[in-house]
């Protein structure tokens, strides 16, 4: 039997395409949807109507944008406590699991998600969070929705969307030591700009995309979207299928090596053409940081800085506005920028590798600066816990809290000071983001504990060397 | 919602690079319920400085009437909060144009019958200096895919699906609803061809 070789993309897309229309909008059978507390907009909508959700069973609900990391008992701000109750009222309502403040499982709900085993290989994912892309990790189709898009999922478990054209970046080589899935993903938007994979669906592959553990691999795909791509994903393979075996929501006996079966077939064929390819080569990159307001404004550690004077029109505007509102100047090198302070969780970068290999940097060392190390979920705290990590942060002088979103986006509060620099293991530098006047440095987890013992924005493999 | 196929009214220019929806709405002001308004929050932190005090120097500010706003690359980038078109709606933008969108803000703004008109850099370059800090009036034309600024006509892209939809008001749960049969024929052959993918209810 020939057939005409097919990419994981078309191959996922194809499997949930309830019908195409006419003008070329396809509807798709989404397989699970995640809600937050920010899906208040689309449960209020969906109220208006009088609708009930459509399949409460495959939806999941999760506390993690206005969760606070410290005293859960007794939330002080009333617009939080009204945020986490409506999501747990709503959920309530309508019959849908949720994991509460309370619930030893609550996390992220792109940590959560594959620690359940929620996230499958072969599954449309779709979560009114930009950052949905991580679980693309498995070799799903996951992508990030608006409001009115989620109150369509709650009440019909499809979606209406246009296909996305294909990208495949390859990885050849390998990285050095100490660069990470972080480093590798700031490289390539840094390349490509924050909008150069724009209306594509990325697959990632080559020798070190294959090499990542699945830590590895969501913290690639998870910042797909900072380059702009509707999704990103890593065909599933033998370290897909270790780490979800056994996990409480994954297939058991006879249906699991029924369902592994399956997935092995959803691999890119031979043969098979992509829009777009892209090659980088691993042994290139370097630990970077990202110096502006942008993702794309990132530099191996070793760089200087651009010079506006160098660069045309909107470009020059661009990076000196960024320069400003970050308080660098033209051609400095980034190494040896004072900091004041660290923060290490996020969906990017809050999973038990990343608190690892931060640990693994701090362990016998004293921070400089002050920060924050909130793990990405209750499990991933639990597990930290039980290897000794957190002794290692707290004896470093750093706090020790618990999971939530944090201070990636601030909505529990936990804020960057104004004109304050921040080294960060999260994934936006917008202006802003971490709070009002802001200044946030991305990098890896292992990048920012470096930050931190030497305060200031350092190379971490000198301080790494020996150590892993 | 209401289709519509021209809108008109005064342009202004916001000549700035990746206002990604962070910017659009500082996530601060999101917990606030729909129908209280977000057109106060509009780029909330360039419009105002740390004391509330509008600056004078932001084009919004001097033209609350603002309808269509034209800006640089990968606008709406980021988040995919919708509160971000919310403001902007609520605010009384109808159309931005500019040489790129973020994947889910576009959407989420033909959801919410806000027009993201692409078109090329130098075209908005053009368009920016010609707009300086001043507000002109200017019409965008969905049926012809054109816009009018004076004597210039100047043609813009738009997902032909996108079109369709701001021009006949469609709303997507209501096209849904007719696919009812459609859907309820896939999810048993869903169920069937990949079980892994079904969840069993709480109990």
């Amino acid at each position: 039997m020939t057939s005409t070789p097919s990419t994981l993309f078309a191959k996922l897309w194809d499997a949930h395409q309830v019908l195409l229309r006419e003008d070329g909008a396809s509807l798709l059978w989404v397989d699970r949807h995640l809600v937050h507390e920010g899906s208040h907009h689309a449960f209020a909508k969906l109220a208006e109507r009088g609708l009930p959700v459509a399949e409460p069973a495959l939806t999941i609900g999760v506390v993690d944008h206005y969760a606070p990391t410290r005293d859960r008992d007794r939330i002080g701000d009333p617009d939080i406590a009204r945020m986490i109750r409506t999501l747990e009222e709503n959920t309530n309502r309508h019959g849908i699991r949720c994991f509460g403040m309370r619930d030893p499982r609550q996390g992220i709900v792109h940590v959560m998600g594959p620690e359940q085993g929620l996230t499958l290989p072969g599954l449309l994912i779709n979560c009114g969070d930009s950052h949905t892309s991580t679980h693309g990790a498995f070799g799903a189709l996951a992508f990030g929705i608006g409001a009115t898009e989620v109150a369509h999922v709650l009440a019909t478990q499809t979606i209406w969307q246009k296909r996305p054209r294909t990208m495949r970046i390859t990885v050849t080589g390998q990285l050095g030591p100490s660069v990470t899935a972080k480093d590798l993903a700031l490289s390539w938007i840094a390349q490509l700009g924050a909008d150069g994979a724009r209306g594509h669906a990325i697959e990632y592959a080559g020798p070190v995309v294959e090499g990542l553990t699945m830590e590895g691999r969501m913290t690639l795909c998870n910042l797909s979207i900072e380059g702009g791509a509707r999704c990103g994903m890593v065909a599933p393979d033998d370290v897909t299928f270790a780490y979800i075996k056994g996990r409480p929501f994954a297939p058991h006996g006879a249906e699991w090596d029924r369902a592994v079966q399956d997935w092995r077939t959803l691999a890119t064929d031979d043969g098979a053409t992509f829009d777009r390819e892209v090659s980088l080569d691993g042994a290139t990159i370097a630990p970077t940081v990202t110096w502006g307001t942008s993702p794309e404004e990132a530099l191996p550690i070793t760089a200087n800085l651009p010079d506006p004077a160098q660069l045309q029109g909107a470009r020059a505007d661009q990076a000196r506005a960024a320069m400003d509102y970050m308080g660098l100047t033209p051609g400095q090198k980034i190494d040896g920028t004072p900091i004041d302070q660290v923060f290490i969780g996020s969906c990017t970068n809050g999973r038990i590798e990343d608190l690892r290999l931060a640990a693994a940097v701090l362990s016998g060392r004293r921070a400089k600066v002050p920060g924050l190390v909130s793990p990405g979920s209750a499990l991933v705290k639990a597990q930290a816990e039980q290897e000794g990590l957190d002794r290692i942060f707290t004896e470093a002088g750093l706090e020790w809290v618990a999971s939530g979103c944090s201070m990636c986006v601030g909505m529990n509060g936990d804020l960057v000071a104004p004109g304050n620099r921040c080294a960060s293991s999260t994934n936006r530098n917008f202006k802003g983001r971490q709070g009002r006047g802001a200044r946030t440095h991305l990098m890896s987890p292992a990048m920012v504990a470096a930050a931190a013992v030497t305060g200031t924005i350092t190379d971490v493999r000198p301080l790494l060397a020996g150590r892993v | 919602m209401a289709g519509f196929s021209i809108i008109q009214g005064p342009a202004v220019a916001l000549p700035q690079d990746n206002i990604d929806t962070d910017q659009l709405i500082p996530a601060r002001f999101m917990s606030v319920p729909r129908k209280d308004g977000y057109g106060p929050y509009l780029l909330h932190d360039l419009r105002f400085d740390a004391g509330g005090t509008p600056r004078p120097e932001m084009p919004l500010n001097r033209h609350a009437q603002a309808r269509i706003l034209v800006t640089r690359r990968n606008f709406g980038s980021g988040s995919s909060r919708e509160a971000a078109v919310y403001a902007l709606v609520d605010f009384g933008i109808k159309a931005v144009l500019a040489p790129s969108f973020g994947d889910i803000f576009a959407s989420n703004a033909v959801n919410n019958g806000l027009l993201p008109a692409r078109l090329p850099e130098d075209r908005i370059e053009a368009m920016i200096a010609r707009l300086g800090d001043k507000a002109e009036e200017m019409t965008v034309d969905l049926t012809d895919g054109v816009i009018r600024i004076g004597n210039e006509v100047i043609p813009f892209d738009l997902d032909p699906i996108w079109r369709l939809k701001l021009i006949n008001g469609w709303d997507d749960i209501d096209m849904t609803a007719s696919h009812g049969p459609a859907i309820a024929a896939f999810r048993a052959a869903r169920a069937k061809a990949a079980p892994y993918a079904m969840l069993d209810g709480m109990t």
